[in-house]
């Protein structure tokens, strides 16, 4: 049998790299549905699990994927699926009943531009608000924004860690540039890799109940077959998971929902910051443009102008702390986005007018260096 | 409790959830309490024993069944089960749903996984209409049926669902009403222990919506009617054995063959090497 972890140095594409990432954090469920640009992880699944004793199934559509992932993780195999905008809008059906079942797996989305069809294969990241709001009700989601073929590797894990430390899928908001880009991705040694594992449950069966959560608010999760007797339900539920068709249960499952990931921002989000300390131009990125922007800030700061990227690496949940202490120093913020201006509105409602903000808006194409650079140079006149 | 106030089923339901929310007179509770029996006299572990259903009135048999349950959304049982499933082939996994459910908004799920034939079982109740929304029309309603939707009679031609069922490639084809008991639960045990995609089709009474815009009667009335209009063809070929609005029911096992499942057919590449 082939390892699942290809330990050493690649010269890879992102999705590929997601690909591996996927086997080296234990995924042997793989369910999706051909769509450019995530083409290339399904075909590297296709060709990896029966390697390593896995499941590649091509499903009849995007929703049909998720499920199935969600199928397989209730029953104690990690799972993925991976899609682009069309297919991602089919998934959120589906990531509702991942969140409502609290059932973890990763969703992967190698974003280009929309809507409907599109531009199937040019770069886009006019997604993130639908990653956040994009199936019906309440919730709070964790999705990561990886910037290069080495962070598809390496966030897929994360994501993968993420996923089952609270117990939801957890999404990969990657976009076609990151996905297509061919660059060298280390695989560090199998041990090297930490790996979180779910909660199980460990009384005895007939006292285990689905929905109760211990005091980090994610409760211990029993697979099917395991003779815990699992009751899972879309319907809003109480800690039996019995249906509750009242307010109160809305009101507790919701909360607990919703704060088992804001009450733990603090170990979920990752930012990476890159000479803010004295920044008065901030350009706060995530993504491809984070790079041209990392260019764009050294550009900078070679003419002395004090510059500093701010990059999300999780977009969410929105570190708005963290960014609203910016503007002690900063003046002006600078959101350069692959769409017409998503995440700018979530860094001016963290902003709270204490700085200006500048959206930098593109569309099916990413920002040069230049195009940065120019601003920056604009806003220190 | 004393042993006369124990249900013989009491330990594959949870009793708890009683009561139900089937209307009196509907099928569901027949058709529920033959599954039981068969998962009962089937003599599978019931720890690896899981159900799995969509939305609608028949969904709610989930939530009712002692046994890792999973009630998802509308449509979607069928690939939640694929899931269930592949990830762990010694799960005997059950989709317990409506017709609705598994062949309208799920009909693309159902004929690709018979396709595939993924080793689950179908249990579809067809009571030719959405019951739980207040009884409109669906792929099933016989044409002339009256629906809250279809006021002038339904226009629309119905699927023979085993006829779809064949013809994607199921294993196991199989057809009886609520009033077919015991041949029902010796059909359902036989499809629980049969390797590939069966599909069992269970004809069954909505007095609440579906018979009384048809002037059916109430559920005693239209089990009646079945007993009258039922005619037994085993082994008849599916095509054939479509169902009018007032014509006969015809029952009986339709199919049973075998083929490798999707499972059988997986690649053995134990010795392949890949250099990505």
């Amino acid at each position: 049998m082939k390892s699942a972890v290809l330990t050493g140095e690649h010269f890879i594409n992102g999705d590929v790299a997601c690909a591996e990432g996927a086997l080296a954090s234990g995924c042997r469920f793989f369910a999706g549905y051909p769509i450019t640009p995530a083409t290339e992880i399904a075909e590297t699944m296709s060709e990896r699990m029966p390697q390593v004793g896995g499941i590649y199934i091509q499903m009849e559509d995007e929703m049909a994927s998720m499920n199935a992932i969600l199928g397989a993780s209730s029953a104690g195999v990690k799972s993925m699926t991976a899609t682009s905008g069309p297919g991602f809008s089919l998934m959120m059906e589906n990531f509702g009943l991942g969140l409502m079942m609290e059932i973890p797996c990763v969703l992967v989305n190698i974003q280009r531009g929309g809507p409907s069809t599109g531009l199937p294969t040019i770069v886009g990241q006019q997604d993130m608000m639908q990653a956040r709001w994009g199936s019906h009700g309440d919730y709070e989601v964790i999705a990561l924004s990886p910037y290069s073929p080495q962070e598809m590797f390496d966030f897929t894990i994360k994501a993968f860690n993420l996923s089952e430390k609270y117990r939801l899928p957890v999404l990969v908001m990657a976009d076609e540039v990151v996905g297509h880009m061919t660059e060298k991705v280390i695989i560090p040694d199998e041990n090297e890799i930490k790996l979180v594992k779910r909660k199980k449950p460990k009384g005895p069966a007939e006292k285990y109940w689905m929905y109760k959560a211990d005091a980090d608010l994610v409760p211990a999760m029993a697979s099917a077959g395991e003779g815990y007797k699992v009751i899972a339900t879309g319907l809003t539920h109480d800690e039996r998971g019995y249906p509750a068709m009242n307010a109160e249960a809305q009101e507790k499952l919701i909360k607990r929902l919703c704060d088992k990931i804001l009450l733990n921002k603090e170990d979920i989000v990752e930012v990476m910051e890159y000479e803010t300390g004295d920044a008065e131009v901030i350009v706060l990125a995530y993504g491809s443009p984070a790079r041209s922007a990392m260019s764009a800030v050294k550009m900078a700061r070679k003419e002395k102008i004090k510059a500093g990227l701010f990059r999300l690496i999780t977009v969410w949940p929105f570190c708005e702390e963290q960014v609203f202490s910016l503007s002690k120093k900063a003046r002006v913020i600078i959101v350069p986005e692959i769409n017409n201006g998503q995440i700018v509105r979530e860094v001016e409602r963290a902003i709270k007018g204490k700085a200006k903000v500048i959206s930098l808006p593109r569309l099916a194409r990413i920002h040069t260096p230049q195009d940065i650079l120019n601003v920056i140079r604009e806003v220190e006149k | 409790m004393k042993q006369s106030e124990v249900h013989p089923m009491d330990k594959l339901i949870r009793s708890d959830r009683m009561p139900h929310i089937w209307c009196s007179g509907c099928g569901l509770g027949t058709n529920f309490s033959c599954f039981l029996a068969a998962l009962d006299s089937s003599g599978l572990d019931l720890d690896l024993c899981v159900i799995v259903s969509g939305i609608g009135c028949a969904g709610r048999a989930s939530g009712y069944t002692n046994i890792d349950s999973y009630h998802t959304t509308h449509g979607r049982a069928i690939p939640f089960a694929t899931g269930l499933k592949l990830a762990n082939p010694k799960l005997v996994v059950t989709v317990f749903s409506g017709d609705g459910d598994l062949f309208a908004i799920g009909g693309n799920h159902f004929i690709h996984a018979a396709r595939r034939n993924i080793d689950i079982n179908i249990i579809c109740i067809n009571n030719f209409n959405y019951g739980m929304t207040g009884g409109q029309f669906g792929s099933t309603t016989p044409l002339k049926a009256k629906t809250t939707t279809s006021p002038y009679g339904n226009f629309e031609h119905p699927f023979n669902l085993a006829h779809v069922a064949s013809a994607s490639g199921a294993v196991y084809v199989a057809r009886w009403t609520s009033l077919h008991v015991r041949r029902l639960v010796t059909s359902i045990e036989e499809a629980l222990l049969k390797k590939g995609f069966t599909f069992i089709e269970i004809i069954s009474p909505c007095p609440t919506n579906y018979g009384r815009r048809n002037q059916l009667g109430d559920g005693l009335q239209e089990m009646r009617y079945y007993k009258e209009h039922s005619v037994i063809r085993h082994g008849i070929d599916p095509k054939d054995a479509g169902l009018s609005f007032n014509g006969e029911i015809i029952v009986g096992k339709f199919v049973d063959i075998d083929k490798p499942t999707f499972l059988d057919n997986q690649p053995n590449l134990s010795k392949v090497e890949h250099k990505p």
